[in-house]
């Protein structure tokens, strides 16, 4: 499950937002991988979509890196498993 | 009316994205070679469609110039007026770190902005509600965020504004970064229009007014400006940005200079949303005030570089208004309009074809207009038929006339 959560989250990445393949590590920041805030906004809308789950706003609040953003849909999507 | 600054606006970069080429050699070549850049709209189906032939940049690949993480967050309008911008600062040798960058302004003209945003947002709206909604709608659909865009990837910070007068929007900017000059708000302003509007909406909105060459079956004919057989424009998208420098400025760094822009003028028809005035008074009163503006007489201009956008009433009312202003004179003044290769580019036709003026003065050839192989009667005037010609001119004036009835025309003359 995790390695599939982890593929739908990278090709999103590198294929609707264009981030490069090589700069996506545990510890890399939104920022750092060239996405403004209004693009956190979009990437979780289209993980709402992707992984028919819901990711209210508030949840977002700390969720800076890419290792954040994997952890909380593991543990969305177990929840809801 | 008279100029009291004495400051002067000179060209030192040219950046042109358009239909017939990008960056000054490809643009030139083809202008001068008569190169038409239309040809059967790609993009969307045309089925339904009046009109399906249009100017597309067909060669522009945006990761050549932005990188993609950023341009993504970029309607193609904008895109293309960075693209422009970074050609022009390049084309000038112009160095921003070397340059007080608050002293840098960007002017951006387009006639309709990110409109290709918006048709897709709509289509989430009514599809899946507003939750949808891209939170980049706003940012990508704004007409301002071409300028907006330049200053974020140049890192400029000088006045930044957008000009929006349809078909003379990028005129207008021009006319605009030649008072910031004057007034010596700035050093040097990137100024220019940008448009890609060619969108199934839009496109449907032009064809409905009749405004739009039906000419499918023959793409690269269809723009035949003064032609008789002329049915209207064929829709263009593209870019042209122009490195506009204060003279003192511009020969302290030892730049080349391509010539000043020495006046403008504009007015309004006050005559119709989208038909011209019938005996083009508008446009005659704005090169009047070109004139007076860069202190030419009318005998000074060699050339003119004609808003003709192969429409029945315009072509005729850009006649009648070229005869009042220049009356005895006008027999001696070669006129062309490149909108015969270029298409009409809307918002960026203005920057286009004063891109096309500059260098014709610079150059000493006059683009021809093509397509013209049989002139309307009512077009008399001494064109410059399907092939360039050579010609040192002193002056030339360049016309541009937008729905609304807004018009601008800029004087622009030779610099040693």
């Amino acid at each position: 499950m995790t390695s599939e959560i982890e593929g739908v989250i990278r090709g999103l990445l590198t294929e609707e937002f264009r981030v490069e393949e090589q700069g996506i590590r545990a510890e890399a920041t939104f920022k750092e991988l060239g996405l403004d805030s209004l693009d956190v906004v979009s990437f979780a809308m289209a993980l709402e979509d992707r992984l028919q789950i819901e990711i209210p706003e508030k949840e977002l609040d700390g969720i800076e890196t890419y290792g954040d953003a994997l952890e909380l849909l593991e543990r969305k999507v177990g929840a809801r498993a | 009316m008279s100029r009291t600054s004495t400051r002067k606006v000179v060209v030192t970069g040219i950046g042109p994205v358009t239909p017939v080429g990008i960056g000054v050699e490809p643009f030139w070549d083809a202008l001068v070679s008569g190169r038409s850049g239309v040809g059967k709209l790609e993009g969307f189906g045309t089925e339904g469609l009046a009109s399906r032939i249009a100017a597309q940049v067909h060669d522009f690949r945006v990761d050549d110039h932005i990188e993609p993480v950023v341009s993504r967050r970029m309607e193609r309008f904008a895109q293309l007026a960075v693209a422009a911008a970074q050609l022009a600062v390049a084309d000038a040798a112009l160095d921003l770190d070397e340059s007080d960058r608050s002293r840098v302004g960007v002017v951006i003209g387009t006639g309709i902005g990110g409109v290709g945003a918006f048709e897709r947002e709509t289509s989430v709206l009514l599809d899946r509600g507003p939750g949808r909604i891209s939170p980049h709608l706003v940012g990508m659909m704004i007409p301002n965020m071409a300028a907006g865009q330049v200053a974020m990837r140049l890192n400029v910070t000088g006045p930044n504004e957008c000009t929006v007068t349809a078909c003379a929007a990028s005129g207008h900017a021009i006319a605009r970064a030649v008072d910031w000059i004057r007034a010596g708000r700035t050093d040097v302003v990137l100024a220019g229009g940008a448009e890609s509007a060619i969108t199934p909406l839009t496109v449907a909105g032009f064809c409905n007014t009749r405004a739009l060459s039906t000419r499918n079956q023959d793409p690269e004919a269809a723009s035949r400006p003064f032609d008789i057989g002329r049915d209207g424009f064929v829709i263009g998208e593209g870019s042209t940005v122009l490195v506009l420098e204060d003279e003192r400025v511009a020969r302290a760094r030892g730049a080349r200079i391509y010539a000043e822009v020495a006046g403008y003028g504009l007015s309004a028809d006050a005559h119709h949303e989208t038909a011209p005035h019938p005996e083009g008074a508008g446009g005659a009163q704005a090169m009047r005030m070109a004139l007076d503006d860069a202190g030419l007489a009318p005998e000074a201009v060699g050339y003119i570089n004609a808003h003709g956008t192969s429409t029945s009433l315009g072509d005729i009312a850009e006649t009648i208004a070229i005869r009042s202003v220049f009356g005895s004179c006008t027999d001696e003044l070669a006129v062309s309009s490149t909108k015969s290769m270029t298409g009409h580019l809307l918002g960026a036709a203005g920057a286009t074809e004063a891109a096309a003026t500059v260098l014709a003065i610079a150059r000493g050839t006059l683009p021809p207009t093509i397509n013209l192989d049989d002139p309307d009667p009512a077009c008399d005037l001494d064109h410059i038929r399907n092939r360039a010609r050579e010609a040192r001119v002193e002056a030339a004036i360049t016309n541009s006339f937008g729905f609304g009835g807004q018009n601008a025309s800029l004087a622009i003359v030779a610099r040693a």
